[in-house]
């Protein structure tokens, strides 16, 4: 991973030698708060040598994700499943069909990554000048990528008909639950990628620098990426300043919880008002938008992948667009959704299920400097929130305890990160939740990523259920 | 009617009648439950909570319990049940995790009785104590189990499973304090309903999700658990530790498990996700559901027996909005349609046969099979070990019928598989090649298909310019082919009248493909054309020699003989002309299996197989300037359906692989695909694996193609420790050192790995490829001289 200093014979032959442009694997964690390879437990050492083999390198998400190692193992198993093992798609469909999903956060950075993947298993370059230049059938895929990335309460069994008809280039059904898996894992890993912040790796476009490395590391992509050099000077490193504002964030937070946890039996809201909850939320986080809406122009290389890119996340019920709410309790991962995937994809399901199921379990009961927490409460409004912004409600959740757990600033973050990564800048990580700690936002991410997942699964396939039936 | 009059007995004079019917419902049920004396049945979903009443012939509403303006939340029901022993009382459990009793004798509209709100997720089952009124027990995604007394406001005691949701509660039937919960993790646990601080016991049932259970009605040992994992268990709770006694696989995860009334090993089953039937399985005959019922268009959520004590009537409710009620009468028996003989031909033509022991008379001069195929008997018995299921009468027998040992010899298969070349050389050469193989096992027909595709592919660059004249003498003679052509056999006389006859032919090639329609109607006509009168027919043709149809087709049969009998050379070289029609090539391989053919047409036939090649090809080379090889297209194609219908399909597949693009589009997708799949799967049985291999790598059928890329996975131990790497092909777990170094560039080996089996030296396939074409020792520096092919 480390890059020689170049000796002064490379530079008389005229050898332009990289040098590592970004801190550590995120730009929004400082590299001294993030595990350094080498101070890693055993465990991590295992998930760092699995990690390497598999990938043959380290890469920065792989870095950040270690920080909750009993994930990390479930998500590159089912990575790995996913892209290397035995399934119905050929392997450069599958880091092609990456590509596409990636493609539509504009994320780069899994861009590149499987770029590169995707030639060395053999891809036709071509490909990589457009979703035209693909097979059909992979541009049949294309309607249902985007609607899956920013709008998928649309899908209906009319789009999987039509991608299932039998002619020259439909799929089949396994085909189909595949790409979908694929999809809606590249979807919710560009929501990590750009939560997180995550460098581009060093051999990747905007990974590196040739220039010497007393000039500044200022970098056009990362003003793509939403991020800009300034930041750094005007931020304030988490943790550095602890002001007492932010100190009663915690206490206010956990003084919360408590109340919730203590009252909920005496104060019944009536079913009414619990439907309204649900559709304030739903409809409230339309209106959280980041305030620094600019516009990032994604950058050429990704732009060719996806057409259409005025299509993105539109939120319900605007422009009267009413979509009937979708029932948690009438579709439910466990009960249905794992049911489907594993009789069309074997093994998958499993994967998938241990890996929502340790996402939305993991706990170290601690609250920033607190311990012994039961943290459960809010994962739960987090969880829920992500769901609710899908319109998928569940009937036995209390939307108002999202309203009094979760504040303005972390509500923003939540809503970018899920439904237009792109936009989540390095000010926004910063700005919410001042006093946790970086594992807990990388925590929060987790549960975004996840969260989004199941919610895009749910839908596609509800609809290929319908299909079926 | 006799079940009816059976009926009528079971239930003591309270008969239950009825037929298959069904209501629409105006919404998906979750849930129904049937009162006490089935006459009426409740119907619980999000959107609907009504009671229907069963009448003889239809239901009726009774009664719509969702009232009220905006209906809440809490009729939104996942589940439901009606007390046992008052026909009064209802309760559900609601989506959002309340609890609610309903009191059918309240005189209001709403006879919403009492409310629980004491779970904090979805409740998603409820159930009342079988004997004791007011007791009321419920089980709820947050892990809890409550029970309740009606008489009271809250619950009187909580139950914690201490993992996760519990997806069903039972009581037990006989066990006044027991009952079962089951959980999302897979676990069963039984409580006693005195101690809530533990459970009794536990034991993990399923893998994944157990959505539901049941106790037999009549033995108080036995619980059914159904899961997420498609399987129905059955356990014996009477010893110390559960025991599984039987296991039942269905196709889709269990949703719901019901004992059949009065019948020991009956059980209902229905499913979740994609399976809308309902089962009715014999626990004991696990493979096979004993009834079926198919009415319903989307999953089954609920079913129950109408009555306690009866076993003819089931209801059930579906997400296709419909309430159904079956009759056991009415239901399909798929053990009616299935086969009950099964039959199976080994790979040397053993065939084994297994039948219902009745059907097959226990013949005296059976032998126990004894397994030992040279033995040459020719039927042997041997007893199936499904005693055990002597109740259910399905003892069968199995016998063996062997072939005697020559007959059977498929040796012939396996070195047509191992000579065939199959691609990597140009079409003629491999017709040539497979041509000689097939010849080599005295397989005339086959060779001669060979010679014949090579002919009409790849003539081009077999024919000089010199046939392209016309010129017949030097035409025919310039093919390789006619050099085996033995001119001096046949009188000049005969053979200069065949020049003639060819040269006429010629000019008249257009008439004559023009009728070639009209000639394949005749010759069906003609199929009935008896040997002895062939040869005038013959005659009549070799004299006229400018003729037609006629002529043409009679000199099928001669050739479809020659194909069966290697026959002398002497006499009748005239046939050439023949084959100037096309569509007689395509006669030759219909008729080689006509049964009609005699022996004495032996005398009238002299052709070789050589000769007719040789014919086939002049008269080929004629007019090859005319016609595309497309045009021989049909003609192959149905060559290969031809053997492939006879069994050979080796020689099919082998034809398509050979000829590729050219022939693929004209037989469809499947048939290729079929045909591929019985080839692999014959060489696959012949441990031919290299070969098998090469034909899916050759196979264009995209099917098939794919059956390389499953289970690619290969196991290696480590070279250091001995031990299998699990993880990695490359780096060992337990020694923490990578295996596989190359020797010359001394890194680490990811993909392909050769090695030398001498010194076992090796590194990157492209390395070792280089450093062996300049240098001959290893490149490790052990002296070794290794070699590379």
């Amino acid at each position: 991973m480390r890059v020689s200093r170049p000796g002064p014979q490379h530079q008389e032959l005229g050898i332009r030698i990289p040098r590592p442009l970004g801190h550590g694997p995120s730009r929004f964690i400082p590299e001294k708060e993030t595990i350094q390879v080498g101070n890693e437990d055993a465990m991590m050492h295992t998930l760092f040598a699995d990690s390497f083999a598999t990938l043959g390198r380290l890469d920065n998400v792989t870095l950040v994700m270690v920080f909750h190692p009993q994930y990390l193992e479930s998500f590159l198993k089912t990575q790995h499943y996913l892209l290397q093992m035995d399934g119905p798609l050929p392997l450069h469909y599958r880091h092609y069909i990456g590509i596409m999903a990636a493609a539509r956060h504009q994320c780069s950075y899994l861009v590149n990554l499987h770029v590169n993947d995707f030639l060395h298993v053999g891809g036709d370059p071509k490909w990589l000048n457009g979703l035209e230049n693909a097979p059909q059938k992979l541009q049949n895929l294309g309607e249902l990528n985007k609607m899956l990335a920013h709008r998928p309460w649309l899908i209906t069994k009319e789009h999987i008909e039509q991608l299932l008809k039998t002619e020259e280039n439909s799929w089949s059904l396994a085909e189909l639950i595949h790409a979908v898996v694929l999809l809606t894992h590249y979807h919710s890993l560009a929501s990590f990628t750009f939560g997180c912040g995550i460098s581009p790796e060093i051999d990747c476009e905007g990974g590196h620098t040739f220039r010497p490395p007393s000039v500044s590391n200022y970098c056009i992509c990362d003003i793509t990426n939403g991020y800009h050099g300034v930041d750094e000077i005007h931020a304030s490193p988490t943790g550095s300043i602890p002001s007492t504002e932010s100190v009663c964030e915690v206490e206010a937070l956990m003084e919360k919880m408590k109340q919730l946890q203590e009252c909920r039996d005496e104060e019944e809201a009536s079913q009414e008002e619990m439907a309204t909850r649900f559709e304030r939320e739903k409809r409230e986080s339309m209106f959280v938008c980041s305030s620094e809406d600019e516009e990032s122009a994604p950058t050429r290389d990704v732009s060719r992948h996806f057409e259409d890119t005025s299509y993105g996340y539109k939120d319900f019920s605007r422009h009267g667009m009413h979509v009937p709410t979708f029932r948690a309790q009438d579709y439910s991962w466990e009960d249905h959704g794992y049911s489907l995937v594993n009789r069309l994809y074997p093994d998958v399901g499993q994967l998938l299920d241990e890996k929502f199921h340790i996402a939305y379990n993991l706990t170290y009961n601690t609250m920033a400097m607190h311990k012994d927490v039961d943290t459960s409460m809010l994962r739960r409004a987090i969880w829920n929130y992500i769901h609710c912004m899908f319109g998928i409600r569940y009937d036995d959740y209390d939307y108002g305890e999202i309203n009094q757990l979760l504040d303005r600033s972390f509500k923003v973050y939540i809503k970018t990160v899920v439904c237009t990564p792109e936009k989540t800048t390095k000010r926004m990580y910063d700005s919410f939740w001042r006093q946790f700690e970086h594992s807990e936002k990388v925590h929060v991410n987790l549960l975004l990523v996840e969260a989004r997942m199941q919610a895009e699964l749910l839908y596609a396939l509800r609809a290929i259920t319908r299909y079926m039936t | 009617m006799e079940k009816m009059a059976r009926v009528t007995t079971a239930l003591g004079g309270n008969a239950l009648t009825g037929r298959t019917m069904f209501c629409h419902l105006d919404a998906p049920a979750n849930a129904i439950s049937v009162c006490r004396d089935a006459a009426q049945v409740v119907v619980a979903g999000r959107n609907i909570f009504k009671i229907y009443s069963i009448e003889e012939d239809q239901f009726v509403e009774k009664l719509n319990l969702r009232v009220g303006r905006k209906p809440s939340l809490n009729f939104s029901c996942a589940d439901v049940v009606w007390h046992q022993m008052d026909e009064n009382l209802l309760a559900t459990a609601a989506t959002n995790g309340v609890v609610v009793t309903w009191n059918l004798g309240k005189p209001s509209r709403n006879k919403q009785d009492q409310l629980f709100t004491e779970h904090k997720r979805t409740v998603n089952k409820v159930c009342f104590h079988p004997t004791e009124v007011y007791m009321l027990l419920s089980g709820s995604q947050d892990g809890y189990m409550k029970c309740f007394d009606l008489r009271k406001k809250d619950s009187v005691s909580t139950f914690s499973g201490q993992s996760e949701s519990v997806r069903d509660v039972q009581f037990s039937i006989r066990d006044y304090f027991t009952f079962a919960a089951t959980f999302e993790n897979g676990n069963v646990q039984l409580w006693d309903i005195r101690r809530p601080d533990r459970y009794e016991r536990m034991f993990t049932a399923h893998n994944g999700p157990v959505f539901c259970c049941d106790w037999h009605p009549e033995d108080r040992g036995w619980l059914a658990t159904g899961g997420r994992d498609k399987m129905v268990k059955v356990w014996d709770m009477n010893t110390t530790r559960a025991k599984e006694i039987y296991c039942v696989q269905t196709i889709a995860s269990v949703a719901r498990v019901k004992w059949r009334p009065e019948c020991k090993h009956h059980i209902a089953t229905c499913s979740m996700m994609v399976d809308h039937n309902i089962y009715v399985w014999d626990v004991r005959r696990p493979f096979i559901p004993s009834a079926m019922f198919e009415e319903h268009k989307d999953v089954t959520t609920g079913i129950v027996w109408r009555h306690l004590h009866d076993p003819y009537f089931l209801l059930s409710g579906s997400k296709d909005s419909t309430l159904y009620q079956h009759i056991f009468k009415d239901a399909s028996q798929p053990i009616d349609r299935a086969n009950p003989e099964g039959l199976c031909y080994s790979l040397y033509g053993d065939l084994a046969f297994a039948a219902k022991e009745s059907l097959i008379s226990s013949d005296s001069n059976r032998k126990p099979y004894i397994g030992d195929r040279r033995h040459p008997i020719f039927f042997k018995r041997k007893l199936d070990p499904t005693e055990q299921f002597e109740y259910i009468s399905s003892s069968s027998t199995l016998s063996v019928f062997e072939t005697d040992v020559e007959s059977g010899s498929m040796d012939w298969f396996v070195h047509t598989a191992k000579q065939y070349a199959l691609a990597g050389r140009p079409l003629a050469e491999l017709c040539d090649h497979n041509a000689k193989v097939a010849k080599g096992l005295d397989r005339n027909q086959v060779a001669q298909t060979w010679t014949m595709l090579r002919i009409i592919y790849s003539s081009l660059s077999t024919v000089s310019s010199a046939n392209l004249n016309h010129s017949m003498g030097k035409g025919s003679t310039a093919l390789p082919l006619m050099n085996s052509f033995n001119l001096k056999d046949i009188p000049s006389g005969l053979g200069s009248e065949s020049r003639l006859d060819r040269s006429k032919g010629e000019s008249r090639t257009e008439n004559i493909l023009m009728d070639s329609s009209s000639t394949l109607i005749n010759n069906e006509d003609n199929e009935e054309t008896e040997g002895s009168d062939v040869p005038a027919d013959y005659l009549l043709g070799d004299v006229e020699a400018d003729e037609d149809d006629l002529y043409m087709m009679d000199h099928e049969n001669p050739h479809a003989e020659e194909q069966e009998y290697s026959l002398p050379q002497e006499a009748f070289p005239l046939r050439h002309e023949i084959v100037d029609n096309p569509s007689a090539l395509d006669h030759l391989q219909d008729k080689a299996d006509s049964p009609h053919v005699s022996g004495n047409e032996a005398e009238t036939v002299s052709l070789t197989p050589v000769e007719s090649f040789s014919l086939i090809s002049i008269s080929h080379s004629l007019y090859e300037n005319r016609l595309p090889s497309d045009f021989f297209n049909p003609i192959v194609r149905d060559t290969l359906l031809f053997y492939a219908e006879q069994g050979d399909v080796q020689t099919a597949v082998s034809v398509l692989i050979v000829l590729g693009d050219r022939i693929r589009k004209e037989i469809d997708e499947q048939t290729q695909e079929h045909w591929y799949t019985s080839y692999i799967d014959l060489l696959q049985r012949f441990q031919l694996w290299n070969i098998s291999n090469e034909v899916i790598k050759l196979s264009t059928c995209r099917a098939i193609n794919c059956l390389n890329q499953a289970s690619t996975t290969l196991h290696v131990n480590c070279s250091n420790c001995k031990r299998p790497m699990s993880n990695r092909g490359w780096i060992c777990d337990r020694c923490r050192q990578c295996a596989s170094m190359c020797a010359v560039c001394h890194h680490v080996v990811k993909g392909l790995f050769v090695w030398c089996q001498g010194c076992s030296h090796g590194g990157h396939l492209q390395h070792i490829m280089k450093w062996l074409e300049t240098s001959s020792h290893c490149p490790a520096g052990c002296g070794h001289l290794c070699e590379y092919t």
